[in-house]
């Protein structure tokens, strides 16, 4: 991929080819962990983290690793830095990491990780491979952040945990949004957030699988 | 085209140097970051402790939870006989380090609860359990007491503080639910948990258990107000289930044969 300078490849995922709001990926977890921006901040640092070392180990290691086995030799790396970065989030982000739960866990399943490692890292050098993972993280982040927003600004009240809207519940004014405490609401935020960037960015949009025709027929009535 | 990487031997030996270095990285990682786990385990523990009996200063650090905490003697309670144990009837030297819950899931160290009396929707009972109990100057002043039971999506796990005359509650928390946000999840609220403070366990009986989770709120005139704490509004089923665990848990199957020995002066 001759001619593709690093800045590209760090900041195209961001906006122009995010891998949530146009490869639609990773949309389990964007549900899963958006009800509190802090949450939200340190599962987007573990999977900046994971995605941009798996980036380049497989990078360094992609002249070696033979093709029959080279799914199971991206999922074994991807794995194990899952491990140690829910290792390192129990000893030092331990309240946190009990909230995240298994979602850290399930950054293994995450197809932006694994896409990115079969897509860009088995072809570039492992610099490149290593912005290309820190530019998904981000991608990834900027629309969790988003949804995060809304749904903590919204559901709960309040921002980073620090109360902006006092809610009915704790003796003030504000009758907090249920439903965005619960995942659902993260569809809509995301198919809102989608078909926004869409509109500043129509590149974006999927040609037509089919075009509708008008309608013919004489009505019977 | 075979590539010389792709020969059955490279890739064998590709395989093999693979786990071998990411089973030490993994490893290494879960063994040196250990210590420092287990001791955020035990902070976090005992934090719920602290918070549910109510001295719990906001913002306080580690040590100094450390050292509040230090007031406390961790004890085991035999549940059945109300008396204490030694941790070595358990198996453990430092009673801190006796998991209740495990033991729940061991047939030797807890028994089956009849459906008939299931008020808590546990299945299974602990034989022994962990108290905590803060004693000044030979009086006791506080008891913690672990309770856990069904709501409705989950098991909440929490405790209950007593003060010393062990009918009036100091405090209570949930440490670990899953109840659904906004409604159930609602006892974590401090506002409603600071309903329960002041309330009392018994009326005549000391093995009943009179805790009501009532709706529409608690009048400053109503009967046996102090045995009724508001329920959670549209979190029926959650509030439900906490009535339920409670009155289980303080009950003649629970802590009430405990609670009735330490209240005579007999353990």
């Amino acid at each position: 991929m001759a001619g593709v300078s690093a800045k590209e490849v760090l900041f195209e995922p961001i906006f122009s080819n995010n891998p949530i709001a146009l490869q639609i990926l990773g949309i389990c977890s964007a549900l899963a962990v958006t009800t509190s921006m802090n949450v939200t901040i340190v599962m987007c640092l573990a999977v900046i983290a994971v995605t941009a070392f798996s980036n380049l180990a497989v990078s360094l290691v992609r002249t070696q690793i033979p093709g029959s086995i080279r799914i199971i030799v991206q999922m074994t790396i991807i794995a194990s830095l899952v491990i140690v970065v829910d290792q390192v989030l129990k000893a030092y982000a331990y309240e946190i990491s009990k909230q995240l739960s298994v979602f850290v866990g399930l950054i293994i399943t995450n197809c932006i990780v694994m896409g990115r490692a079969e897509g860009f890292a088995m072809n570039n050098t492992p610099g490149m491979s290593f912005l290309d993972g820190v530019g998904n993280g981000l991608g990834y982040s900027v629309m969790l952040l988003f949804v995060a927003f809304f749904r903590e600004l919204f559901g709960a009240g309040s921002l980073f945990g620090v109360t902006l809207l006092p809610s009915v519940n704790e003796g003030g004014w504000y009758v907090t949004n249920g439903l965005l405490l619960l995942p659902p609401s993260a569809f809509f935020i995301i198919g809102l957030a989608i078909w926004g960037l869409r509109t500043w960015k129509p590149e974006q949009v999927e040609e037509k699988d089919y075009k509708l025709s008008a309608h013919k027929v004489k009505e019977a009535f | 085209m075979a590539k010389a990487k792709d020969t059955v031997s490279r890739t064998v030996m590709v395989a093999l140097v693979l786990s071998i270095v990411f089973s030490v990285v993994v490893s290494t990682a879960a063994v040196t970051l250990r210590p420092a786990q287990i001791k955020n385990q035990n902070l976090d523990i005992k934090t719920n402790i602290l918070s549910a009996s109510g001295m719990l200063e906001p913002g306080a650090s580690a040590d100094e939870i450390e050292s509040t905490f230090e007031r406390f003697d961790v004890r085991l309670v035999d549940l059945d006989s109300g008396e204490f144990v030694e941790p070595s009837a358990v198996g453990v030297k430092d009673p801190m380090k006796y998991d209740m819950y495990k033991a729940a899931s061991d047939p030797a160290m807890s028994t089956d609860i009849p459906s008939s009396e299931d008020k808590a929707g546990i299945k299974r009972r602990p034989n022994v359990a962990k108290v905590y109990t803060l004693s000044e100057n030979g009086e006791l002043k506080r008891v913690v007491l672990p309770i856990h039971g069904y709501g409705l999506w989950s098991t909440l796990y929490g405790f209950m503080a007593l003060e010393g005359d062990l009918n009036t509650i100091e405090g209570l928390g949930f440490y670990s639910h899953a109840e659904t946000p906004g409604l159930g999840g609602e006892v974590d609220n401090p506002r409603w948990k600071q309903q329960w403070v002041g309330k009392e366990l018994y009326a005549d009986d000391p093995s009943e258990p009179q805790i009501r989770l009532v709706k529409g709120g608690v009048n400053a005139d109503a009967k046996n107000k102090e045995h009724k704490v508001d329920a959670l509004s549209g979190a029926t089923l959650t509030s439900r289930g906490v009535q339920q665990l409670v009155n289980y848990w303080m009950g003649d199957r629970g802590f009430a044969p405990f609670l009735k020995k330490l209240r005579e002066g007999e353990v």
